[in-house]
């Protein structure tokens, strides 16, 4: 086995941002990684911050080897950030590149 | 690496300002569906639509939702109809069938509006661009989603005077047909002067001879994103109100850019141009009178208005410019008054009125747009507004257009409803002495001079 198996090659990658926002409370974190967990994601990166009294997370992740639609993926965290009265968003992150980067 | 707080710009301006991708329009090339029998080209006409633009809508659907960014209108646009149904069209009843066919196509596909119900007639007509013409008010009238345009003039020809005075009477029969729906198939009409063949905005919209068999052209929107950033910058010298324009309109354009990127690759059509446009809504916040506020002027219309207008269109286009590799299509700030809730608000009060707004299409993106004026207006009164408009694209080089309503048994002082995108408007009153003599001439104005530059 090729011992660089496990290193990731960025500019295959296929990277999207999962961005939280809403009130604070115990476990939004857990929740959203033990999803992403079980669909085999990997984060690549997580920042949060609060942003007029609101929680706000960013999570940069891989999702290049998800197996069910992009759609399934985007619907299933809305649903899930439903659950625990946060909006969860997933949107690749070429929006953000080409919107901040020249 | 992408940082949250470029995130959070990005989902603020989609979720709190309105930045959408106003239209992703399919330009379709017709002239191989010519022939000589109406139903071999209705049939061939379904056909190539489907056939090209099938998949539009669901391919538009999967952008928006991997991208997080709304897609609202997606839209065909087809060579000018005059064109296509030349041989087989004897009457502007067998036109009126071409109309059927290509709405039922526009059903088929999912899509909301087609565009290319259309005649360039700017120096001369052809026995087919007569038809044609003679037949847009029954085609509007009979049909859902069909966008009509004429092009009566450009910088090189001059005016088709002949064109202007029967658009006139056009406009007022589309009107007596649609008289039901507050004469709304008006609002699906436009003339023009030096349309370009790439625009992707209704109701203009047709796919010229110049371009390829199918293309992808794009519109971005985004006049509350514009506004919110100028907020930030209140009493703040030109110099960095024209940089906070510059820079928001160059974040808005690559949006489109990557969208219109996307959408040709998955489509498997080439990319035309995007068209850098602010595009009002009547959805609060989403208004470019607003913006002209902020700027400093106290509602659009008042003394001011054209030199705002003609410094924020100009930065649109510098910001924008360098955010795509193809810019065409129209191109800069709209100044429809129905789609615009502070164009409303400010025609309303009285501070907006038809002159201001024909001085301030000197230096927007278009013309007179979205206007509704009474239903007693002499088709000779409304060609004299053509003929004016005209005139302003004619001399300045630019492209002018007129989508006026005369909202049949209305009068100054009522409102009218058109309902979605198409928004609601008072009826402005319209100067009451005649033009009829100057109308009445046959024959066109010749082209103006623009070359002895030595």
């Amino acid at each position: 086995m090729c011992k660089f198996a496990f290193h990731y090659n960025i500019f295959e990658m296929n990277r999207s941002i999962i961005t939280v926002v809403g009130k604070d409370t115990v476990g939004i974190i857990a929740k959203v990684c033990s999803y992403l967990a079980e669909k085999n994601i990997n984060i690549l990166d997580i920042t949060q911050t609060i942003v007029q009294g609101y929680f706000n997370m960013m999570m940069i992740v891989d999702t290049g080897n998800i197996s069910e639609g992009f759609d399934m993926l985007a619907t299933d965290l809305e649903e899930l950030g439903n659950g625990i009265g946060v909006q969860i968003k997933c949107q690749r992150e070429e929006i953000f590149e080409k919107m901040h980067r020249i | 690496m992408i940082n949250i707080n470029e995130v959070i710009e990005t989902n603020r301006m989609i979720e709190k300002e309105n930045l959408d991708v106003r239209t992703i329009t399919v330009g379709i090339n017709l002239l191989d569906c010519a022939s000589d029998t109406v139903d071999e080209v209705c049939s061939r006409i379904r056909e190539k639509i489907i056939r090209t633009a099938g998949k539009l809508a669901a391919t538009a659907e999967t952008i928006s939702r991997e991208f997080g960014i709304p897609i609202v209108n997606k839209r065909v646009s087809v060579t000018p109809v005059s064109l296509v149904g030349a041989s087989a069209c004897k009457s502007p009843e067998d036109f009126v069938r071409i109309a059927l066919a290509l709405d039922e196509a526009a059903k088929t596909i999912g899509v909301n509006f087609l565009g290319g119900y259309s005649a360039i007639v700017s120096k001369g007509m052809t026995e087919s661009d007569m038809l044609l013409i003679r037949s847009i008010p029954e085609a509007l009238a009979r049909t859902e989603r069909i966008c009509s345009s004429v092009n009566v003039g450009s910088t090189r020809t001059g005016i088709n005077m002949d064109a202007v005075r029967m658009m006139g009477e056009t406009v007022r029969q589309t009107a007596e047909a649609t008289k039901e729906k507050d004469s709304l198939g008006c609002a699906k009409l436009v003339v023009l002067c030096n349309a370009p063949d790439d625009n992707p905005f209704m109701a203009g919209a047709f796919h010229g001879v110049t371009e390829p068999d199918a293309v992808i052209n794009v519109g971005v929107s985004g006049p509350g994103v514009v506004k919110y950033a100028l907020e930030s910058v209140r009493g703040a010298s030109f110099e960095v109100l024209c940089e906070t324009i510059k820079k928001t309109a160059f974040k808005i354009t690559r949006v489109g850019q990557l969208v219109a990127q996307e959408a040709s690759r998955r489509l498997g059509i080439p990319f035309g141009i995007i068209d850098l446009s602010l595009a009002p809504t009547p959805a609060i916040g989403d208004s470019v009178a607003d913006i002209l506020h902020e700027i400093g002027v106290e509602k659009a219309g008042a003394p001011g208005t054209t030199a705002a207008l003609a410094m924020l269109n100009d930065q649109v286009k510098k910001g924008g410019v360098m955010a795509s590799s193809y810019v065409g299509g129209l191109s800069g700030a709209f100044i429809p008054v129905s789609e615009d809730q502070g164009m409303i608000e400010a025609a309303e009060c009285g501070a907006l009125t038809i002159e201001k707004l024909e001085a301030m299409t000197c230096v927007c993106s278009v013309g007179l747009d979205m206007i509704a004026i009474p239903g007693d207006t002499p088709a000779s009164t409304i060609s004299g507004i053509i003929a004016d408009e005209a005139a302003i694209g004619m001399v300045n080089q630019k492209t002018t257009a007129v989508r006026i309503i005369p909202v049949i048994g209305k009068t100054v002082g009522d409102t009218v409803e058109f309902g979605g995108l198409l928004g609601h408007a008072p009826v402005m009153p319209v100067n009451r002495f005649g033009c009829c003599d100057f109308i009445s001439r046959k024959g066109r104005i010749p082209a103006p001079i623009h070359s002895f530059k030595n």
